[in-house]
């Protein structure tokens, strides 16, 4: 009945978010346009790269495609929803949270409600496009358990950005300004999660696997879907990312615990 | 000249103020840049002979790219003027006994200008430091430093001519989003942000490197790895002072015309 009805919750707010936001319907497209503007470069960038290089690393053009679409859909997905926590710091600075505090909900929920970015669909719709090339092309030999596994990347991937974003609202408490580092791991992923995070080299692959588990969501799963990995228990590997929200929670719970009003 | 020389500097103080944010960027383009180079790295080692660049060339364009990142960046245009222009505070600016253009233009220079300086230092410092082919290299003599020098100031100055242009446009378009937008992927596209503008293919770099767009950042980058050097340098250079005076012009142009009938808007 509680999860009904935080759902309900939710919803209504993403509602409200939604109906407000098409009040100004040109500006909403524009900012859409410009997410997918901007990520269209990306593609192109990638694209003239691919004309001259056959491969990079043993991936295709069209696998490496595949990869980038799942790891953007992921992005968007987790910035469509907790683009909340992303602006989280004017939320503090400001003292709103004191607001939010005393009512009684959650403040995940409450957080997560006071944004809802719709406009990432423009990404979203880009990141679709390739992903349709990207299957098409890959030569991948599709069964049951490699659509399972493109779900599992998609639910993990999310998860681990939410994270991310949750790390970063949470270090708001001790810093009460946005810490510009993260975006390496928000941007930055994003940016360089377009290639399958082995090509980047040993260590590389190493951090993205035991400290910020990207390599779960795109370049394990990957190899599991192009056959390099055969073992079924590959096609679960993107859901144990979602372990990595465990720490996040924990040191927003700690950044709660901490807080002091900051605002007038 | 003296008063928009002062305004200049008073912007590049300002600018120095934000040295917490300086840090952290500095932190992140250093992560960018080491993720860059292990990209094209991968690249490199996979097809070592369709690569466009010698490799230590590609990897001194990606730090110094990321050094200067404020100095040629397309999405640092500034948000205040936009704003100003739409909420109608620029008629504030527009009251003082001074030409709005230069205005403009000394203001654009002085933020690249200051957030460049606080960012440039330790990027290069930690690069220069680093082992071999990661690593900066120093350039091959006196002469390419030189050039490379005046090419650097060449390409700030198109870039910052190609900003105020955007800025005296949009004194014509009641929301400048849209402008922007287009003009910042166009730009980031076509400067070599996204990738140096040798990987594009054959054809489309030859035209490429006749655009505005290829007189900013690129030329300098170029000449400092060595990609660029003797004639094709020569004339990279001539094509910044050709793009520099005909954006200048434009710009000019544009803000006359603009002054003659001007809304302001907003109450």
């Amino acid at each position: 009945m509680k999860v009904r009805d935080t759902f309900h919750l939710y919803v209504h707010y993403v509602s409200i978010q939604v109906k407000s936001k098409m009040q100004y319907k040109a500006s909403f497209f524009l900012s859409a346009m410009g997410q997918f503007l901007v990520s269209f470069n990306v593609f192109l960038g990638m694209l003239f790269l691919f004309m001259r290089f056959s491969a990079v690393a043993g991936f295709t053009y069209s696998q490496v495609l595949l990869c980038f679409s799942i790891f953007l859909m992921e992005f968007s997905l987790a910035e469509c929803v907790g683009r909340g926590f992303d602006t989280f710091s004017t939320m503090v600075r400001k003292g709103e949270f004191d607001r939010v505090m005393v009512r009684p909900r959650g403040l995940v929920l409450q957080v997560l409600g006071s944004r809802f970015e719709l406009t990432r669909f423009g990404r979203m719709l880009q990141a679709l496009v390739m992903f349709v090339y990207g299957v098409t092309k890959s030569g991948i030999r599709w069964n049951g358990a490699k659509v399972m596994t493109v779900a599992f990347m998609l639910a993990g991937g999310t998860a681990v950005f939410f994270g991310i974003f949750l790390v970063y609202a949470a270090l708001c408490f001790f810093t009460l300004e946005g810490l510009e580092v993260i975006n390496i791991f928000t941007d930055g992923a994003r940016e360089f999660g377009k290639y399958p995070v082995g090509i980047y080299g040993e260590s590389i692959l190493k951090f993205c696997t035991w400290v910020v588990p990207y390599a779960l969501v795109q370049h394990y799963p990957l190899l599991y879907l192009l056959d390099y990995r055969t073992e079924t228990w590959w096609s679960f590997v993107p859901l144990l990312a979602s372990l990595f929200l465990i720490p996040c929670y924990g040191l927003w719970r700690l950044g709660v615990r901490r807080y002091q009003s900051a605002g007038s | 000249m003296k008063k928009y020389f002062s305004f200049f500097s008073l912007r590049f103080v300002m600018g120095l103020q934000y040295r917490a944010a300086a840090w952290a960027g500095v932190a992140t383009q250093f992560v960018w840049g080491g993720m860059m180079i292990a990209m094209y790295q991968a690249f490199y080692q996979t097809e070592p002979e369709q690569f466009p660049m010698t490799f230590e060339a590609t990897v001194s364009y990606i730090w110094f790219q990321q050094a200067f990142l404020a100095l040629f960046a397309a999405w640092m245009l500034e948000a205040e003027i936009f704003e100003s222009i739409k909420d109608g505070n620029i008629a504030y600016e527009l009251c003082r006994p001074m030409k709005i253009y230069p205005m403009l233009f000394a203001r654009a220079a002085a933020m690249r200008i200051s957030r460049a300086a606080l960012r440039c230092l330790p990027i290069l410092l930690f690069a220069a430091l680093l082992p071999a082919p990661y690593g900066l290299r120093a350039p091959e003599d006196l002469v390419t430093f030189g050039l490379f020098l005046t090419t650097m100031v060449l390409g700030l100055l198109v870039t910052v001519a190609f900003g105020t242009l955007i800025y005296t446009v949009t004194f014509f378009t009641i929301s400048p989003e849209g402008l922007r937008l287009v003009a910042t992927t166009v730009m980031d596209f076509f400067n070599g942000a996204v990738i140096p503008l040798p990987f594009f293919p054959d054809k489309m770099k030859q035209v490429l490197e006749l655009l505005p767009f290829a007189a900013m950042g690129n030329v300098p980058l170029r000449i400092y790895s060595g990609d660029l050097a003797g004639k094709a340098a020569l004339k990279a250079a001539g094509l910044q002072v050709l793009w520099l005076f005909i954006l200048t012009c434009c710009g000019l142009a544009v803000m006359a015309r603009a002054e003659k009938k001007m809304t302001v808007q907003g109450g």
